[in-house]
């Protein structure tokens, strides 16, 4: 038994204790951090693509209101307008809606009238705009305008700037969310550290009075909990990545709601996860394990 | 023999420590060490001698940097350590062995790890110092246990293996606590003549300890610690090693 040991095969022994009881608990505590702010990314990602594609919509269309002048059909109006628009730098379709289609969209304000066409409704004339270059608002009025065409151009500029804003927002409170979730795990591997300084107080006594420096001290504790961290950060992301595939697939490119359209290259963007967690950790620890060594000294 | 350690006997700057009216007491509590003056000549060899509760621990902290005094200064190797910066500590530790009295083995570690230690902290490469640290365990007669682990070693074996720890970076003083407060006779005077050996090789040596007979047989002049002041005891009889 004692024979076998070979001083010139020998492998130093890590300096700390390789496990400690604590580090199943921190390791479910750390992975489930993980996992709800992989998630968050997630969801965070899936609200941003869903608020681009309704941006994208509403700014390749306007829509144009046209009131007839006296003399002139609604419809003939329409017609009017549209061939105009249709010769505007930036206006890649024209289309008047038809007088059924305005009647219909009257219909939840007035009900179901019976002589509807007797009634002024005004004409509406979509128009698809370049995505590149996009005629302005103005342009298109502008047109109009010299045309005589009484007429009033909604770029959806509106509801552009809500979608955008609603998108903004929901980015905000993913990183928030995101940061709350990191510092909630700084916190936790700070008190784990401080723990862990408390149960190998023995060997930071034998290794400060062996020589050993306060940062050399401190390192041990960082890379050992930036080590726990990163596996935790593993398990959280697989349970994310799963969580988020499982989406994806009942739900399809949609999701299971189109607010929230899931892509499968927005998993990969989880995939940092184990290696933040490592350094939000390996932070913690050594800043916490720093100003403890000090206290011991 | 080593010259008297008592203050102003010898010249100052060559010794290994020097105490000057120095005094320590924990937190508020009564001064536990009073006015001590005294130096340790490099490859001196001194008991440190006392009742229980008489300072000798605490004496001992202050010299390898555990515990700081409330009073008076102190230098280690020509070194004011109240002036000196936190990253010269480790620097002066590595210069001192210490062979702690609960000997403080960690028990994660092997056997040979354990008294490797100091090497590797020091930032050696194994294979520059291996075959010295298994030099050193056949020396205290530990070559058959260098794998085990402290808990399995017995009393004698552990005293042994904390003090090949205290001595494998080859420090200019050894301080010992009570060495042989857990073993038998023949162990403990086996543990002297490794103290005696060292001392041979130039290390200085100062030990803790309450074993008067060994003290009285072994020739060595003590510093007598009680109620919390020191005294200079002239060897009492013939040398023993």
């Amino acid at each position: 038994m004692s024979e076998l040991f070979d001083p010139a095969r020998w492998r130093p022994a890590p300096f700390l204790p390789e496990r400690e009881t604590r580090d199943g608990t921190l390791v479910f505590v750390v992975a489930v951090l993980c996992f709800l702010a992989c998630v968050t990314a997630l969801g965070v990602l899936a609200a941003d693509r869903a608020a681009r594609g309704w941006a994208n919509q509403l700014a390749e269309e306007a829509t144009v209101i046209v009131r007839p002048q006296p003399g002139e059909t609604p419809d003939s109006a329409a017609a009017r307008a549209a061939e105009i628009l249709a010769g505007v730098n930036g206006v890649t379709e024209v289309r008047a809606l038809e007088p059924q289609k305005a009647y219909e969209l009257v219909r939840p304000w007035l009900g179901d009238v019976a002589d509807v066409e007797d009634l002024p409704v005004p004409r509406l004339v979509a128009v698809g705009l370049d995505r590149r270059l996009p005629a302005s608002a103005k342009a298109l009025e502008a047109a109009l305008q010299i045309q005589n065409v009484d007429a009033i151009v909604d770029d959806h500029s509106l509801w552009l700037a809500d979608v955008r804003r609603a998108a903004g927002i929901a980015r905000g409170m993913g990183a928030v969310v995101f940061l709350l979730i990191a510092g909630a795990a700084a916190a936790v591997v700070a008190f784990a550290t401080r723990a862990g300084l408390a149960a190998q107080r023995d060997v930071v006594e034998v290794l400060h009075l062996s020589g050993a420096e306060d940062s050399f001290i401190a390192r041990l504790f960082q890379l050992r909990f930036a080590r726990v961290a990163a596996v935790a950060g593993l398990i959280g992301a697989g349970g994310a990545i799963l969580a988020g595939a499982i989406l994806r697939l009942l739900g399809g490119s949609q999701g299971l709601t189109p607010a929230l359209p899931i892509a499968w290259s927005d998993l990969l963007a989880v995939l940092p996860c184990p290696l933040l967690a490592a350094a939000v950790a390996a932070l913690a620890a050594r800043v916490t394990a720093g100003a403890l060594i000090r206290e011991m000294q | 023999m080593s010259r008297n350690p008592i203050a102003g006997m010898a010249d100052e700057s060559d010794e290994v420590v020097r105490f000057d009216d120095v005094s320590m007491r924990y937190g508020r509590g009564p001064e536990v060490l009073r006015d001590l003056s005294f130096g340790l000549a490099p490859g001196s060899f001194h008991f440190l001698t006392g009742p229980s509760g008489a300072g000798k621990s605490s004496l001992l902290k202050l010299i390898y940097l555990a515990a700081q005094p409330s009073k008076g200064l102190i230098h280690l190797f020509g070194h004011d350590v109240a002036h000196a910066q936190p990253a010269d500590r480790p620097q002066l530790r590595r210069r001192i062995g210490v062979v702690f009295q609960d000997l403080l083995l960690l028990d994660h570690m092997s056997a040979f790890d354990n008294a490797a230690l100091p090497l590797r902290i020091a930032g050696g490469r194994p294979t520059e110092y291996r075959a010295d640290v298994a030099e050193l365990l056949a020396w205290v007669g530990l070559s058959q246990r260098m794998h085990a682990l402290p808990p399995t070693l017995a009393g004698g074996e552990k005293q042994r293996l904390a003090i090949a720890r205290a001595v494998v970076n080859r420090p200019q003083i050894l301080l010992a606590d009570e060495p042989t407060s857990n073993v038998d006779h023949d162990m403990a005077l086996r543990i002297y003549r490794l103290f005696v050996e060292l001392n041979r090789l130039g290390t200085t040596i100062l030990i803790a300890t309450h074993d008067q007979d060994l003290v009285a047989r072994s020739g060595r002049p003590s510093l007598h610690l009680e109620n919390g002041r020191l005294a200079f005891r002239e060897p009492q009889g013939p040398t023993l090693s």
